[in-house]
C-alpha cells in the first residue's frame, strides 16, 4: 500500500471515530440552514431565490469547522513531526490529509443538500445544480483551508484565525458557485461558463494548496 | 556602499536615521505641489469640482496595490534568499497598506453618494478591494498571533504571496465584469485617457503618497528593528535570571 492511501485511510478512520468530528459537520450544516429562515422569515418564495446562496454559506462555513483540527492534532501528538521528517513528499501528505477531510466533512455535506434543499423550498433543478456545483467546489474549499490550517498549525491561541485567513481566498468560490447554481435555476445566462471557471478553481487549488500549505508546515515548525 | 549592505540592520539602522528628515521634507514640497496642482485643477464638465475627490482617492487605490506588491516582493526575499531585513520590511508595510486601502475605500464611497447616489455597490472593483482590505487585516493578525517574529515572517511571508493573486484580479476587475466603477483610464493599452491637465495634479499626487509610504515605511522599519532587539534584551535577561 503506498503511503498515500495508508495516510488517507488513517485520516480517515481517525475522522469518523468519536471526536473526529466529520459528521458534526452535517449537523452544523443542518443547524445553519434552519436558522436562516428563522432570520429572512419563512417566506417560500424568499427563500426559493437565496437557497443556493444559503447552502453554499452553510456548506463553506461547515467545512471550515473540522479545517483546524486537520493539522492540529498531529501536531499536538507528534505525529506531524514524523511526517515531514519521513520519505513521502510533504505536498502529498497534506493532499492526502485534504482528500480525508474531503470525503469524511465535505461529501456528506454534498449527500445533505437535496435534503437541505426541500426545507428551502427548492426545486429539483435547483438541487441538482447546487449539488452539483459543491461537488465541484468543496475540494477548493478544502484545498484552500489546508494553507489556513498549515499556517496556524502550532498556535495555541489560534481561535478565529484560521476562518479569518481562509475566508477571503474563497470568495471567488463561492461567487462561482452560486452564480452557476442560479444560473441553472433561472438564467438566460449559462450553467456551463460559471461551472467551468469552479471548476478551474478547484483544480488550481489543488495544485495550489497543497504546495502553499506544506511550504508553510516546512518554514513554521523549524 | 552596495545595495547589499542595507540588509545589515545597524547599517539600515543608520542610514535611514540620515535619510529620513530628507525624506520627510520631500515629501511635505511633493505634497504642497501636489495640492497647488489640484487647487487650480479644472473641474469637470458633469461632476464639478467633486471629481477632486479624484487625486486623494486614485492615488490612495494605487498604493493599496503597491504596498502588497512591496509585501510580496518581501516576502520572496524571506523565504528564498532568507534577506535578515526582508520580514522586518513585510511587518511594517502591513499596517500601511491597510490604511490606504480603507482610505481608498472611504473616499471612494464618499465620492461614490454624489455621483452614484449610493455610499456602497457590490461591483468587481469595490468588491475586491475589500477582499484587499480583509487580507491585510488577516496578515495583520497573523503576525500579531504567533510569538516568534521569524516564524511570524515565515508564515506571513506564504500567506502574502498567495493573497498575491488577488492583485490582478483587481486590476483587470473592471475589464471583465462591466460593472459600475469605471474602467482603467492611466494604466491602459494605448495610454492615457484623461487630459493633462487632470493627469499632471493625480500624478504628482501620487508621487506624494508614494513618498509618504516611503518615508512612513523606513519608519516603521526602525522601530520594528528597535522593538526586535529590546526582545532580543528581555530574553537574554529572563535567560540570566533564571
Amino acid at each position: 500500500m503506498s503511503s498515500f492511501s495508508a495516510l488517507l485511510l488513517r485520516d480517515m478512520r481517525l475522522a469518523v471515530r468519536v471526536g473526529g468530528g466529520a459528521l458534526m459537520g452535517v449537523l452544523f450544516f443542518l443547524i445553519v440552514v434552519t436558522l436562516v429562515p428563522f432570520a429572512v422569515g419563512p417566506d417560500l418564495a424568499q427563500l426559493r431565490r437565496i437557497g443556493p446562496a444559503i447552502l453554499w454559506l452553510g456548506a463553506l462555513l461547515a467545512s471550515l469547522l473540522t479545517l483546524d483540527r486537520l493539522l492540529a492534532a498531529d501536531h499536538e501528538d507528534g505525529s506531524l513531526d514524523l511526517l515531514l521528517m519521513g520519505t513521502t513528499p510533504l505536498e502529498l501528505v497534506v493532499l492526502a490529509k485534504a482528500a480525508a477531510h474531503w470525503i469524511t466533512s465535505c461529501l456528506p455535506l454534498v449527500i445533505a443538500t437535496p435534503l437541505l434543499g426541500l426545507f428551502l423550498n427548492l426545486e429539483p433543478l435547483a438541487i441538482g445544480a447546487v449539488a452539483l456545483t459543491l461537488l465541484a467546489g468543496t475540494p477548493a474549499l478544502t484545498c484552500i483551508g489546508l494553507i489556513g490550517a498549515a499556517l496556524s498549525v502550532a498556535l495555541r491561541r489560534g481561535g478565529l484565525l484560521l476562518p479569518v485567513l481562509v475566508l477571503p481566498l474563497t470568495v471567488p468560490v463561492l461567487i462561482f458557485g452560486v452564480a452557476a447554481s442560479n444560473a441553472a435555476i433561472i438564467g438566460p445566462m449559462s450553467f456551463g461558463a460559471p461551472f467551468m471557471i469552479l471548476c478551474a478553481l478547484t483544480l488550481g487549488s489543488l495544485v495550489l494548496g497543497p504546495f502553499a500549505a506544506a511550504a508553510a508546515l516546512r518554514h513554521g515548525l523549524e | 556602499m552596495a545595495l547589499i549592505d542595507l540588509a545589515n540592520p545597524t547599517r539600515f539602522l543608520a542610514l535611514t536615521a540620515r535619510i529620513l528628515p530628507w525624506l520627510a521634507i520631500a515629501t511635505a514640497i511633493v505634497f504642497a505641489v501636489g495640492l497647488y496642482l489640484v487647487w487650480f485643477a479644472p473641474d469637470d464638465y458633469q461632476q464639478g469640482a467633486t471629481v477632486k475627490i479624484m487625486f486623494i482617492h486614485v492615488p490612495n487605490a494605487w498604493l493599496a496595490m503597491a504596498v502588497w506588491a512591496v509585501m510580496s516582493i518581501a516576502s520572496i526575499g524571506t523565504l528564498v534568499w532568507r534577506h535578515p531585513l526582508a520580514d522586518v520590511t513585510a511587518k511594517a508595510a502591513a499596517p500601511l497598506g491597510a490604511a490606504f486601502t480603507f482610505l481608498a475605500l472611504l473616499t471612494g464611497s464618499l465620492w461614490g453618494r454624489p455621483m452614484w447616489g449610493t455610499y456602497w455597490v457590490w461591483d468587481a472593483r469595490l468588491t475586491s478591494v475589500l477582499v484587499l482590505f480583509l487580507m491585510y487585516l488577516g496578515v495583520m493578525a497573523l503576525w500579531h498571533t504567533v510569538e516568534d517574529p521569524s516564524r511570524a515572517g515565515r508564515a506571513a511571508a506564504i500567506l502574502t504571496l498567495v493573497g498575491a493573486i488577488n492583485l490582478p484580479i483587481i486590476k483587470f476587475s473592471v475589464d471583465w465584469w462591466n460593472t459600475l466603477h469605471q474602467p482603467a483610464s492611466v494604466f491602459r493599452v494605448g495610454g492615457p485617457t484623461i487630459a493633462p491637465s487632470i493627469l499632471t495634479p493625480l500624478l504628482v499626487m501620487a508621487l506624494a503618497f508614494l513618498l509618504l509610504f516611503v518615508t512612513l515605511h523606513f519608519a516603521a522599519m526602525r522601530n520594528e528593528i528597535l522593538r526586535r532587539r529590546v526582545r532580543a534584551m528581555w530574553l537574554m535577561q529572563a535567560h540570566a535570571a533564571s
